[in-house]
Order: structure tokens, then sequence, then C-alpha cells
């Protein structure tokens, strides 16, 4: 039988050369660079809330503090501080990389319900705090003025162009991580939390660390987006902290596919698009989008690469398939399907 | 003295609020195994339906409630019919992210229909008593006695009638209530109806002390999800009693220590308690 072209290489291919060359094709129009630099920041984010949903299957609804805290520590470190971009950044990441640390050492204790309820109240606290404290925070003023990473040698941040690569980099760096994550140890063992709790302590997983890195890292990949964020927009107000934001990162998750490596990117820029076509609709925004995810939710779960991974069967899986017509012995209906979701 | 009872009746009359809001919230958690993340902004909803019964149509106050929560219970039923009927079968975090999906879709509704701004809702029972020298609205009394009438019912209709003891056993033993011919899926509806026309009822009542904003559900939200952890998910003594504890801690607090420390006082027990006891202080409610 001829080798064909895996689809779903091809896929990835495609959107690789399409996000790569986006500036060329938007050259000259800096606007429409930077609302694609924010929804690749916004895709870096959505990667740190995959970790823990995605993959681990607990709803946390303190992402977008997290986020939030991440682009205060630059926002105020660069600004009345006169911090350099880069020592603020790598601070900001250290920082919700340990609040992650912190919360998740109480939040994991709680389950399910008691767990989303938990990161809630932890999300409306952060997002309270900035709100009142004012002499640090400068509460509902926000902060303006934040800087652009400064130039490293000939590289010159401040062109939207440089910016857009810089992020594009880093969100590379995201999505091959959890492709690398699911195919170790490491990552199957927070799919298979996700799939049962008990069953996967049964078998040897140890579900208090994993559950306890993926939170973690998830906190740190959304404060470090966060940083980015404030970098680019040079403005930050609380809102930047409020629920809403986590909500956002949900929907681009249930729109490209929790769990999966490409989701997060595709339901971003899909999401940015389509906010920018509904910008006239400003006030209607969430009459749309709140019925859109309901309606996603109850009929597409899996999101657009859920769908696809279903279509086009990976390339492993039909070598095994060929290897292996019928359902063998030693793999029950169950495992293949949490295998194939794995891919 | 004269402070201590005035803030007393005062915590009592929240706690009366809070008790109704509290015991829809934990009906549905008890029932349907997930929590209402969108259930302040229900309350909001519930507020704004009462508003424009009572300032644009024209009834009487007490009907104007009665009304609005009838108005909700229906709005229960059919969300309960097009969204969670159907995901029934999906894990619990498909129905907590598609309550967050109902909250965003609420408060941009209420803004597009009332507009952001603050709305103010005159009580129809102005004037206040005095009783040794503390100055007690007529207002917080029909709230105190009103919850009290409401609750009475409740227990009634949950101990008495046939849908209340549907719910109560649905509430222990879903497969058990299945094979004794109990329809879960009726349960879910009469469950949502009730849920919604109580946080409505609260709505209602609570307008006339405070004013009415797109954004005065958030932070009773977390106050009813604090208050049914205290209490114990699912546990209606538990949501009752916690919801009297932390309406009178939040308004102590805030008389004799500062206005942020009684906002604070919510989330010093939510957290506090979970990290001592994740599953709540009387929870036994297993996780499914």
């Amino acid at each position: 039988m001829m080798e064909k072209i895996n689809p779903r290489l091809l896929g990835v291919a495609l959107i690789v050369i399409a996000l790569v060359a986006a500036p060329l094709v938007l050259n000259g129009q800096p606007y429409l660079i930077r609302v694609v630099t924010t929804a690749t920041i916004y895709a870096i984010a959505a990667y740190g809330m995959n970790i823990i949903l995605g993959l681990t299957g607990q709803l946390s609804l303190a992402h977008g503090a997290f986020f939030g805290v991440g682009a205060y520590v630059v926002g105020l470190l660069t600004t009345d501080y006169d911090w350099s971009f880069w020592g603020s950044f790598l601070l900001a990441i250290v920082i919700t990389t340990v609040l992650g640390y912190a919360s998740g050492l109480i939040a994991l204790r709680t389950q399910g319900a008691y767990f989303a309820i938990f990161t809630m109240a932890l999300g409306f606290l952060i997002f309270i705090v900035i709100t009142r404290w004012e002499s640090v925070t400068h509460a509902h003023s926000g902060v303006s003025g934040v800087k652009f990473p400064e130039n490293i040698g000939p590289i010159d941040f401040t062109q939207p162009t440089t910016m857009y690569y810089f992020v594009l980099l880093i969100l590379g760096g995201a999505a091959y991580t959890t492709h690398a994550l699911l195919r170790s140890n490491a990552g199957r063992s927070l799919v298979a939390i996700r799939t049962s709790e008990d069953l996967a302590k049964s078998i040897g997983v140890n579900v208090a660390v994993s559950k306890q890195l993926a939170f973690t890292a998830s906190a740190g990949t959304a404060g470090l987006a966060g940083g980015l964020f404030a970098s680019l927009t040079g403005f930050i107000g609380p809102d930047s902290a409020a629920i809403d934001v986590t909500f956002e990162f949900l929907l681009f998750l249930l729109i490209g596919g929790m769990g999966t490596v490409m989701g997060p990117i595709i339901g971003s820029l899909l999401v940015a698009f389509l906010f920018e076509a509904l910008q006239d609709l400003q006030s209607y925004r969430f009459i749309v989008l709140g019925p859109i995810i309901v309606l996603l939710v109850i009929f597409a779960p899996k999101g657009i690469v859920g769908y696809l991974n279903d279509l086009i069967p990976s390339h492993r899986g039909r070598r095994r398939a060929a290897r292996r017509p019928e359902t063998s012995d030693d793999e029950t209906p169950e495992a293949r399907k949490t295998n194939e979701e794995v891919r | 003295m004269t402070l201590f009872l005035q803030q007393l009746v005062n915590g009592l009359a929240l706690g009366g609020i809070y008790c109704l809001a509290a015991v829809g919230l934990t009906l549905v958690f008890g029932v349907l195994g997930f929590p209402n993340l969108a259930h302040g902004a229900i309350f909001m909803l519930g507020g704004y339906v009462t508003y424009s019964l009572l300032v644009d149509g024209g009834l009487p106050y007490v009907v104007a409630i009665l009304c609005a929560a009838l108005i909700l219970a229906v709005i229960g039923v059919v969300f309960e019919r097009l969204i969670f009927h159907p995901l029934r079968k999906a894990p619990h975090t498909h129905h907590m992210i598609a309550t967050v999906g109902v909250m965003f879709f609420l408060i941009a509704v209420v803004q597009e229909i009332w507009g952001t701004g603050f709305l103010r809702m005159d009580s129809p029972f102005a004037g206040r008593l005095t009783v040794v020298g503390a100055q007690i609205s007529w207002q917080r009394i029909i709230i105190i006695v009103i919850a009290m009438v409401v609750l009475t019912a409740l227990t009634w209709f949950l101990k008495k009638s046939v849908h209340g003891q549907a719910i109560e056993a649905v509430e222990q033993d879903r497969t058990g209530a299945t094979l004794v011919g109990i329809n879960p899926s009726v349960v879910s509806m009469v469950t949502f109806a009730v849920s919604f026309a109580l946080v409505a009822i609260s709505a209602g009542l609570v307008a006339p002390i405070q004013l009415l904003s797109p954004a005065m559900g958030e932070s009773l939200n977390l106050i009813v999800f604090a208050i049914i952890i205290l209490g114990g998910l699912g546990s209606l003594p538990g949501a009752i009693i916690g919801g009297f504890v932390i309406a009178i801690a939040e308004v102590m607090a805030s008389t004799y220590i500062s206005v942020a420390a009684g906002e604070a006082a919510v989330f010093v027990v939510l957290m506090g308690v979970l990290a001592v006891r994740p599953t709540g202080l009387f929870g036994t409610v297993e996780q499914r």
C-alpha cells in the first residue's frame, strides 16, 4: 500500500506555516498584527488552563486571576519601580508559579465541585485585593505605560513583527511541551486522573503530586502570558484579573478542544477573529458567547481538534489498526478511548 | 447594646435573604450533584424582574415578588430542559462550564434591557420601629417574616408533598429512587423551579435595602457557596444555619471592625473551612 501523507501532520504544518507567515501577509497593518499577537498570548494562557482542565479534568476558575497577577507584576515593576521588562517578566513567572503552588496545596485537597468553588473564591479574592490595595495597584485607575521588552542586541521589540515572533516562539514552546507531556508518563498520569481519580490511584499514579505539578505549571503559564499581555498592551486594569478572563480561556479551550495539542491555538485564533467580527456588537458579545458556550458543551464538548482527531486516525493508530484489526484482549474499549484521546 | 440589637436584626434580615438563596442552591446540588455557578446571576435577574413588575407594572410589592418567583420558576424549568437535561450523562465539569455560560449570558441580557447603572427600588413599607432605642426599618421586619414563612412552607413542601419527598429521595439515593418509580427527570425540573423561585424571592426582598446592579449577583454567588459549604453541600438545615451564621458574622465584622472586614469574613470562612475539611463542615455527600 502506498504511504499517504499523514493528514494530521499536514494540518499542523499548515497552521505553523500560517502562523509564521502571518506578519508577511499582514505587513503594513500593525493593528491586525497586534490582534494576532494578542490572540497568541491568550493561546499561551489557554495552554496553561489546558494542563489543569484539559488533561487533569479539574475546573480551575482562578486562572484569569493568575493571568492578572502576572500582568500586574510586570506592569507595576516596569513603571513604578523602573525594573527592566526581562527582570520583571521572570519575576512574574516565579511569583505566579509560587502562588499556584501555595494555593494548590490547599485547593487540591478538594475535588470536583469543591475545587471549582474554591478556585472561584480564590480568583475573586485576588481580584478584590487588586481593586482595593490602591497604594500598590492603583485600584481602578490601573497601570499605564508598561514597558516593551528591551532590545537584545539588534532585536527591537517595539517592532510589532518582532514582538509577534517572540510571543510565537513561546507559544511554540507551550505547544511542544503539551505534545511531549502527552507522550510522557507524567502526562498519561494526568489523563488517567481525568478518567478516574480512584482508578489512577489504584494503578500507582501519585494523584496528589501529579495534580499539584499540573496546577503549579498551569498557574505559572497563565502568569507568563499575563506578563506578555501587560507589555504588549501597555495598560492594565483590574479587568485583566476578573473571572471574565477565565471564561475567555474556557471558551478558547472548548472551541479548540480540551486536552489536545493544537486546540488552544485554534480556539484562541478563531475567537480572536470572532471578537473582531463582533466588534460592532460590543455589548451584545456575551449574549452571543454565553449560548455558544452552552451549545458547545452540549453538542461539541470535544472541540474542533477533538472532532478532527476522531475523523483522522493518527499515524500510529493506523499502523496499529493494520496490525491488529480487531479489538485485542489487552485493550478494553475504555482504555482504547483513553489512548485515542491522548493522541 | 442598642447598636448591637439593631445590627442583630440587620443580621437576621440578611440571614433570611442568604438562607433563601442558599437553600435553592443546595437543593440543586443535592439532586443534580453540581454547583450552579449562575446562581448569583439568577438572583440578579430575579431582582430586576421584581423591579419591573413593581415599578413599571405597578403591582403591589408582595404580588410582584410572587409573580417574579413564578416567572423565574418557569425560566428554571426551561433551563433544565434545554441545558441540563441534555447534559445529564456528561461529566460534572461540563455542567459547571455550562452554568458559567448561563451566568455571562444573563448578566449581558440584564445590561441590555435594564442598563449597566444602579437602579433604586423604594420599599413600600417605609418607616421604622423603635425598640429599646434601636431603629428597625419595617422592610427588615418584612424580610425576616417572609423568609420565615417561605422556609416553613418549603420544609412542609419537602417533608409532606409528593414532589418534595421525591426530591429528598433522589437526593439520598438516585438509583433507589428510580427503582421505586420516581422519575428523576421530573424531580430535576421541580428542583430547578423551586431553586429559581426561592432565589427570586430573596432578590425581591433585598432589592429595597440595596441598589440593583448587574454585578449584584457576583458577591452573592460566593457568599451562598460559602454558606452551603459551611453547612455541607446538599444539606438543608446546614444551609439555613450557615446562612444566619455567615450573615451575622458579616454584619458584626463590618460594624465592629470595618466594612472590608465584613466582606473578607466570608472568604476567610470559606477558604478556612475548605482548607481544614475539603468536603465542608458537615459534608457527607460523596463526590461523583
